[in-house]
C-alpha cells in the first residue's frame, strides 16, 4: 500500500478478462443453496391436486379421504381462498388468474386443491386421495376458433364476455398499404411458432413462512425478481411490505419461467398462514411443463414489399397470440405484445404496420418472455424468414440481399419506422465475419456440387437485431413499477467491497461479472469484491433479471455507483496527498496528482482513510447507491450461419456447422459471454427441431413430461463456433449491451433457413417448426425435385 | 413423483421369488432394473401391492455360450452386453441395440430380462430376439418352461409370461459361421423411443446364399413384429440388391404403426423399409466377413 | 460425514405411516449410514432428506434428466429411479464425495476451469457421470463424451464447455501420479 510503488495499469479481474467464476465453488462441491435444499424447523409440504379436464365445472370436491391420510394436516380449496379474497389474483398484464378455482377449471393440470402434510410423501398421497367431480364444458384450443363469432366464452368472469383479450397495433397502416400497392415485388407467408417451455433444470417452488409471533412473512422462492414479488404480495395480501421478505437463493435456471407468480406460491403462503408453520411447495417436472411458463404460441402472417432490385420498402404483420386462459404474459405494461415491433429488424423499412390480437383458449396461462426479451424471438424469426423468402423470390443470394439492405453503421442512432432508436450497429461487419469464418462461398460451391448429385445440403443465415435492457422509465413499467435497476456498493476499511444488486442471477455469473465492472471502475481486484443478490430485505430495489436486462441496467448502476464513490474518494485522496481536489485525477486505477503520476493513492488507501482519516466536515464511509434509469434500450446484434445436411431416406436434419458472430458491445467476461451464447444457441436449436407442446381437441396436452418434451442432449447439440465483433453502446456507461438471449433469438431462423435452403429443389418456401424428420420426408416424397 | 406404498421383498433364490409372486397372485411386480417399473409407479400408473426385488438372487446375471446356445441371465445389465467381447464378436446385433437403448445411466441398471419381457413396443431387445430366433426360460409354480420369442409378444405390455412367473434366462441359437446380424433405430432425440427400428439376422450358406434370415421391427405396432414374410423371402436367395430391396418392402408391409408424437403412419411404414434395408446391408457385410 | 456408522432417525419428511419400514445400511462417500425408511423411499430422497446431502438434485419425474446421478458400486445411475432399499449393503458416492480433504477432484477442477457450469443444477449429476466415464476411459473423444453424458440434460451451457471440461479432466488425471489419482 505504499505510495511510492508503481501501480500497474491493470486490475486483476477487470473488464475484458475471462476470470473464472467466483460462485462456482459451492456448485462444484454440491453445496448450492436451491429452494428445495432449504429445510426449516417444523416445515410442512404442499402438494396439489390438478384437473384432468381442460374446461369443466367443478360439481363436488371431497377431501375426507385426503384428510385421513396419515400426516395430512389441512386441505385448501378455492372456496377457502374466496373467503379470504384470494381465489383470484392479478397477473402482470392486469388480467387476473385463479389461485384455486371456485367452480370452473380452465386448463388441463390446473391447480384445484392444495394438500398440506408433514412429509413430502404424505402430501403426495393426500393429493392423490382428493376426489373431484367435474362436468366437462366445451373446450376451445384453437385461437382462431376462439375469436370466431359464437365461440364458447371461456372467461365468463369478464364483462366483455369474449375470448378476444385485446387488439394492439403500431405503425402507419395507410402508408404501409400504399407502399404495398406501389411495390414491384411482394412476398407473404404464414408462420406458426408453437408453444414451448423454458424447462430450466430446476422446477419452480417456494418455502412460505408466516411467523405468527412477530408478523414477519418470509418466502424463499424460485424468482427472478424478488422485489417486484414482494410489492405484488403486499398489494395482493395486504401484509405490510416491510414485514415481507422474499429470498431468492440459488436458482437453477430461470429463462423467464421464474418471473410469474404461480398459484403454488400463493397456496403455500396461505397454508403457512393457516398452519402457523413454514410450508414448502416444489413442483414436479410434469407440473412444471403442464401448468406454468409457456412461451411463444404466435400465429403470424407477414408480408414484405420490395423494389425489383431487392431493396425492402414495407412490412405488414398480423398475428394471433394464444395466451391460454388468462393473459399472464410478463411484458412491460404498455406493450401487451412485448417488443414485437422490433420486427423491422436489421433493415431500414420505410413503412411498417404490425397488429396483434390476443385470444383466450383452454390452456395454461402465459406467455412468458422465454429468453427473448419480450417477443423478440417471434419478431426476429419472422423478419429473418421473410428475408430468405424474399431472396428466394428474387433469385438472389440471401447474404447478398441482407448486405444490400442492412442499416449502415453511419445511420446510428437509427430511428426505426416503428419507433425504436437503435443505439449502435454494424450489421454488415458481423455478417461478413461470419461468412468468412464459415467460408460461405466455398459452402455455396459445395452445395452446387451436391445438388448435381441429388444430395441435400442447406445454408441458412440469420442477421438479427435484438432489443434488451428494459427499460427507460417513460415507456417501461411492470404493474406500474418503473424498470430501473440498482447497485449498492460499499468499500470496507481494508479496501474490500460488498455490493448488492436489484437483479437476480440464475446462472448468468453476476457474482463474477458485476465484480469485474466494479474492479474496473474502482481499481480493486475482483477477488476482493463480494456480490449479493436476491434478498429483498437487503438488496436495493430492482426489477430482476430477465430480458437480458441486468448488464444494461444494473451493470450500468454498478458503474454509476462506483463513479459516485470515486468522486468522494478523490476528495479523500487529495486530502491524503495534501493537494487540492482539482489537482487529483483517477488514472491507471489510482488517484494521481496531475503531472506527477507517481504521487498517488490507491483506492484501498483511500478506503482506509474514509474511516480513519477523512477530511473534516466530510461524512465517514465510502459507499454509494445508484438507481439507473436507462436512457434507451440496447440493441445487441449478430449474424449466424448454419449448415445442415439432410438424410434423404429418413428426413433427419443434422446441423453440420453453426457459426455465431455476436456483438454485445463491450464484453465483460469473454468466457461467460461464450457460455451464454452456447446455451442460447441450444435453446434456439431446440424449438427448431425438437420441442413443442400441443393440445388435442379436448385440451389434452402432448409434451407434458420429459418423456415427450424433448430437450436437446449433448448428442443433438453441435459444437457451436463463436466469434465477436464489438460495437459499444454509446449510451451505456461501459458500452455493454447484454447478451443472455441473443442466441435463443437469432438461432431458429438460421436453422430453418438452412433446411428450407436445402429443400429448394423441391420448391419449398417454408416449413413450420419444429422440423420433424417426417415433415421433411413428406416433402421429399411428395414428388421428384422440381429443379436440379 | 412419489410412488404409492408397497410391501418389499428381496428373495435370495428363484424359488423364493416365484413363491412370493404366487402368494400375491398377480398383485406383485418383479423389480429388476426398475427403469420401466419405477417410473410407472412414480406416475402412479402402476400400483402393485408388493415388489419382489430379484437383484439379490445370485447366478442370475451371466453371458456365456453353452451347448447350442448363447445364454444370457435375466438380470444381466444392458451395459454388460456392451462390454462383452463375445457379444461384439458373434452377436453384434445386441451390441448395436445396447448402444442405442436409452442412455448409459439407465443401462447400468436396466436388465436384458426386463427389456425382453416388459412388453413395451418401444423396447429394443424384443426385435433383436425375434430376429435371432431366441427363446426365453421362465420359472413358475409348475416349474420351468421354455418359450420361443416368436410366440411371446401378444399385445402392448402383454406377453406369454404369467404374472406369477419369473423370466430367468434368454437363449439365443449359438452363432454360426457366416452369420451376420445388426440393429438400428432412428429416434427424434437420443434416448427417446424409436420412430422405428429394425433388426436383421442372416446366416449364409457355403455358396453365399441366405440359409436363414430373421427380420423384426421395433415400435411400429402394438408389439415388436417379426417380419416373417420379409425374412422368408431371402431364404435360398443371394443377398443382392433386388432381394434385399424386396425384403425391405415386405418389412414395410409387416409394420402396423399408429400415428403419434413419433411420426405419422406412412412415415413409420416407410422407415420400417429404410431401416430394414440398412440393417440387412450391415448384417450381410458382417456375414460376409466385414464389419 | 462421521467416520463411524451412525444410525439416523426415520426421515420425518418422507414417511406417511404407510407400509412398515425397511432398514437400509449403505456406505455413502465412504461412511456407513443406517436408517429405517419406507420401502418406496427413492434413493435420491434418502440422500437429500435422510442423510442431508443435498448436492444431488431432482430435475424431472420421468427418469430422463440425470440431475440425480450418483454412483452405485462405482456405476453412475439415476438415483430417482432406484429405491433406497436397493442400495442396502452397497456403496454410494455422491458429488460431496468427489473432493478429497477439501481439494477438488480433477473433474471438479476441470469444470471450474472450462466454465462447464452456469446455474449449477445439472452439474453434480454431470460430474458423477464424467467421473465414471474417465475411470474407464481417460482420453475420450468428443463423440465418446457426448454419448456418455446423453442421459444428463443441461439447459444453460449448450454442452460445449462440459465436453471440454471432461476432456481436460481426463488429461489432468493422465498427468497426475500414475498409481493414485482416482477421479
Amino acid at each position: 500500500m505504499s505510495a511510492e510503488a508503481p501501480t500497474p495499469a491493470h486490475v486483476k479481474g477487470g473488464i475484458g478478462q475471462s476470470i473464472l467464476r467466483k460462485e462456482d465453488a459451492r456448485f462444484l462441491r454440491g453445496k448450492g443453496n436451491y429452494v428445495d435444499d432449504i429445510k426449516l424447523p417444523g416445515m410442512l409440504y404442499l402438494d396439489i391436486t390438478r384437473s384432468p379436464y381442460a374446461h369443466a365445472k367443478i360439481t363436488a370436491i371431497r377431501t375426507e379421504k385426503a384428510l385421513k391420510v396419515p400426516g395430512v394436516l389441512a386441505v385448501i380449496t378455492g372456496k377457502d381462498l374466496e373467503a379470504a379474497g384470494l381465489a383470484w389474483m392479478p397477473t402482470l398484464m392486469s388480467d387476473k388468474q385463479m389461485v384455486l378455482p371456485v367452480d370452473t377449471v380452465m386448463y388441463q393440470a390446473q391447480e384445484v386443491v392444495g394438500v398440506v402434510a408433514d412429509s413430502r410423501y404424505a402430501a403426495a398421497d393426500g393429493a392423490a386421495a382428493v376426489e373431484v367431480d367435474y362436468e366437462p364444458l366445451p373446450v376451445v384450443v384453437d385461437p382462431f376458433k376462439a375469436l370466431a363469432p359464437g365461440a364458447p366464452v371461456i372467461r365468463t368472469d369478464r364483462k366483455e364476455q369474449s375470448n378476444h383479450i385485446w387488439h394492439w397495433e403500431t405503425g402507419d397502416k395507410a402508408g404501409t398499404d400504399e407502399s404495398f400497392r406501389a411495390s414491384e415485388v411482394t412476398v407473404s407467408q404464414d408462420l406458426y411458432i408453437p408453444r414451448i417451455h423454458v424447462s430450466s433444470m430446476e422446477t419452480c417452488g417456494c418455502i412460505a413462512q408466516m411467523d405468527p409471533v412477530n408478523g414477519r412473512f418470509t418466502i424463499y422462492m424460485t424468482t427472478q425478481a424478488p422485489h417486484a414479488i414482494r410489492t405484488v404480495f403486499a398489494l395482493v395480501t395486504g401484509l405490510p411490505e416491510q414485514n415481507i421478505r422474499v429470498i431468492s437463493p440459488d436458482i437453477g435456471g430461470g429463462f423467464g419461467g421464474k418471473v410469474p407468480v404461480y398459484p403454488g406460491y400463493v397456496i403455500a403462503s396461505v397454508a403457512s398462514i393457516k398452519t402457523g408453520r413454514p410450508v414448502k411447495w416444489i413442483e414436479d417436472r410434469s407440473e412444471n411443463l403442464q401448468a406454468d411458463s409457456f412461451a411463444r404460441d404466435y400465429h403470424i402472417h407477414a408480408e414484405v414489399a420490395a423494389t425489383k432490385d431487392g431493396k425492402v420498402t414495407a412490412l405488414k404483420v398480423k398475428t394471433v397470440a394464444d395466451h391460454g386462459y388468462t393473459d399472464a404474459a410478463a411484458n412491460p405494461s404498455k406493450f401487451p405484445a412485448g417488443l414485437f415491433h422490433i420486427i423491422t429488424g436489421s433493415y431500414p423499412f420505410a413503412k411498417a404496420f404490425v397488429e396483434v390480437d390476443a385470444a383466450y383458449t383452454n390452456k395454461p396461462p402465459g406467455g412468458i418472455a422465454y429468453r427473448c426479451s419480450f417477443r423478440v424471438t417471434e419478431a426476429v424469426y419472422t423478419i429473418e424468414r421473410m428475408m430468405d423468402i424474399l431472396a428466394h423470390k428474387l433469385k438472389v443470394d440471401p447474404a447478398e440481399l441482407r448486405l444490400k439492405n442492412f442499416i449502415p453503421p453511419e445511420a446510428f442512432p437509427f430511428k426505426s419506422t416503428l419507433g425504436w432508436t437503435y443505439d449502435s450497429g454494424n450489421y454488415a461487419g458481423a455478417l461478413k465475419k461470419a461468412m468468412e469464418i464459415i467460408d460461405y462461398a466455398g459452402l455455396r460451391r459445395e452445395q452446387a456440387e451436391k445438388r448435381r448429385k441429388g444430395e441435400l445440403m442447406g445454408i441458412g443465415i440469420s442477421s438479427f437485431t435484438e432489443i434488451v435492457g428494459a427499460g427507460p422509465s417513460q415507456q417501461f413499467d411492470i404493474l406500474g413499477i418503473k424498470m430501473f435497476d440498482s447497485a449498492e456498493v460499499r468499500i470496507h476499511p481494508t479496501g474490500k467491497i460488498i455490493a448488492r444488486f436489484g437483479t437476480k442471477s440464475q446462472g448468468q455469473g453476476h457474482e463474477t461479472t458485476y465484480a469485474q465492472i466494479l474492479a474496473e471502475e474502482l481499481g480493486i481486484p475482483a477477488d476482493d469484491i463480494r456480490v449479493e443478490e436476491g434478498d429483498s430485505d437487503t438488496a436495493p430495489y430492482g426489477l430482476g433479471t430477465y430480458a437480458s436486462r441486468s448488464t444494461p441496467t444494473a451493470g450500468a448502476a454498478a458503474s454509476m455507483a462506483a463513479r459516485k464513490i470515486r468522486e468522494k474518494a478523490r476528495k479523500i485522496a487529495a486530502h491524503l496527498l495534501e493537494v487540492s481536489v482539482d489537482d487529483v485525477e483517477w488514472k491507471d486505477y489510482a488517484f494521481r496528482v496531475k503531472g506527477v503520476p507517481s504521487k498517488s493513492k490507491t483506492m484501498q488507501e483511500v478506503a482506509f482513510a474514509a474511516y480513519t482519516n477523512h477530511p473534516q466536515g466530510m461524512e465517514a464511509g465510502l459507499e454509494a447507491i445508484d438507481y439507473y434509469d436507462p436512457p434507451n434500450m440496447t440493441f445487441p446484434f449478430g449474424s449466424y450461419i448454419c449448415v445442415v445436411d439432410i438424410d434423404k431416406d429418413t428426413g433427419q436434419v443434422k446441423v453440420r456447422r453453426f457459426v455465431a458472430v455476436d456483438d454485445c458491445g463491450t464484453i465483460i467476461n469473454p468466457m461467460i459471454v461464450d457460455g451464454q451464447i452456447h446455451g442460447g444457441l441450444t435453446m434456439g436449436l431446440a424449438p427448431s427441431l425438437l420441442e413443442e407442446i400441443q393440445y388435442d381437441a379436448d385440451g389434452n396436452i402432448h409434451g407434458g413430461s420429459f418423456m415427450d418434451y424433448l430437450v436437446p442432449t449433448a448428442i443433438e447439440t453441435p459444437r457451436w463456433e463463436t466469434a465477436k465483433t464489438v460495437t459499444p453502446s454509446p449510451h451505456h456507461p461501459i458500452g455493454a449491451k447484454g447478451v443472455g438471449e441473443s442466441a435463443t433469438v437469432g438461432a431458429p431462423p438460421a436453422i430453418v433457413n438452412a433446411v428450407v435452403d436445402a429443400l429448394q429443389p423441391y420448391g419449398v418456401e417454408h416449413i413450420d417448426i419444429p422440423i420433424h424428420p417426417w415433415k421433411v420426408w413428406q416433402i421429399l416424397h411428395a414428388g421428384p425435385p422440381k429443379t436440379g | 413423483m412419489i410412488p404409492p406404498p408397497f410391501e418389499y421383498y428381496a428373495p435370495h433364490s428363484v424359488d423364493e421369488a416365484v413363491a412370493l409372486l404366487r402368494r400375491f397372485d398377480g398383485e406383485a411386480k418383479v423389480l429388476a432394473g426398475g427403469h420401466s417399473l419405477i417410473p410407472l409407479m412414480k406416475l402412479r400408473l402402476a400400483q402393485p401391492t408388493a415388489l419382489v426385488d430379484i437383484n439379490r438372487i445370485p447366478n442370475l446375471a451371466y453371458i456365456r455360450e453353452e451347448g447350442n446356445h448363447l445364454r444370457i441371465g435375466a438380470t444381466t445389465r444392458t451395459n454388460d452386453l456392451l462390454e462383452s467381447a463375445l457379444i461384439r464378436k458373434s452377436y453384434p446385433i445386441l451390441t448395436d441395440a445396447a448402444q442405442e437403448i436409452a442412455d448409459p445411466l439407465v443401462r447400468n441398471l436396466g436388465t436384458v430380462g426386463g427389456n425382453v419381457c416388459h412388453g413395451d413396443p418401444g423396447n429394443d431387445l424384443p426385435a433383436c430376439m425375434l430376429a435371432l430366433g431366441a427363446e426365453v426360460v421362465a420359472v413358475g409354480e409348475k416349474g420351468s418352461r421354455t418359450l420361443p420369442v416368436s410366440d411371446f409378444y401378444k399385445d402392448t405390455f402383454v406377453t406369454s409370461l404369467e404374472p406369477t412367473e419369473l423370466l430367468v434366462e434368454v437363449r439365443i441359437p449359438k452363432a454360426r459361421p457366416h452369420q451376420g446380424s445388426a440393429y438400428h433405430k432412428i429416434e427424434k432425440r437420443a434416448g427417446d423411443f424409436a420412430m422405428a427400428g429394425a433388426a436383421a439376422n442372416l446366416v449364409l450358406d457355403a455358396s453365399g446364399k441366405v440359409e436363414s434370415a430373421g427380420i423384426a421391427l421395433t415400435n411400429v405396432g402394438p408389439t415388436a413384429i417379426l417380419a416373417s414374410a420379409a425374412g422368408g423371402s431371402l431364404v435360398g436367395q443371394a443377398p443382392d440388391e433386388a432381394h434385399l430391396a424386396h425384403a425391405a418392402s415386405l418389412a414395410r408391409d409387416a409394420a402396423q404403426p399408429n400415428g403419434d408424437l413419433r411420426g405419422p403412419v406412412e412415415y413409420k411404414r416407410a422407415m420400417a423399409a429404410v431401416l430394414a434395408r440398412r440393417v440387412l446391408d450391415r448384417a450381410v457385410a458382417r456375414a460376409q466377413g466385414g464389419a | 460425514m462421521a467416520a463411524s456408522a451412525r444410525p439416523i432417525a426415520p426421515a420425518a419428511s418422507l414417511t406417511s405411516g404407510g407400509a412398515p419400514a425397511v432398514t437400509v445400511r449403505v456406505t455413502i462417500n465412504g461412511s456407513p449410514v443406517t436408517a429405517e425408511v419406507e420401502p418406496r423411499t427413492l434413493l435420491v430422497h434418502f440422500l437429500r432428506e435422510v442423510v442431508g446431502l443435498t448436492g444431488t438434485h431432482i430435475g424431472c419425474d420421468t427418469s430422463n434428466c440425470g440431475a440425480c446421478t450418483v454412483h452405485l458400486d462405482g456405476k453412475p445411475v439415476k438415483s430417482c429411479t432406484v429405491l433406497a432399499v436397493q442400495a442396502n449393503g452397497r456403496e454410494v458416492r455422491t458429488v460431496e464425495g468427489l473432493e478429497v480433504g477439501g481439494k477438488l477432484s480433477p473433474v471438479q477442477q476441470a469444470f471450474f476451469e472450462e466454465h462447464g457450469l452456469q446455474c449449477g443444477f445439472c452439474t453434480p449429476g454431470m460430474m458423477m457421470t464424467a467421473t465414471a466415464l474417465l475411470a474407464k476411459n481417460s482420453n475420450p473423444t468428443d463423440a465418446e463424451v457426448r454419448d456418455a453424458i446423453r442421459g444428463n440434460l443441461c439447459r444453460c451451457t449448450g454442452y460445449v464447455n462440459i465436453v471440454k471440461a471432461i476432456q481436460l479432466a481426463g488429461k489432468k488425471m493422465q498427468s497426475a501420479a500414475p498409481a493414485g489419482g482416482s477421479p
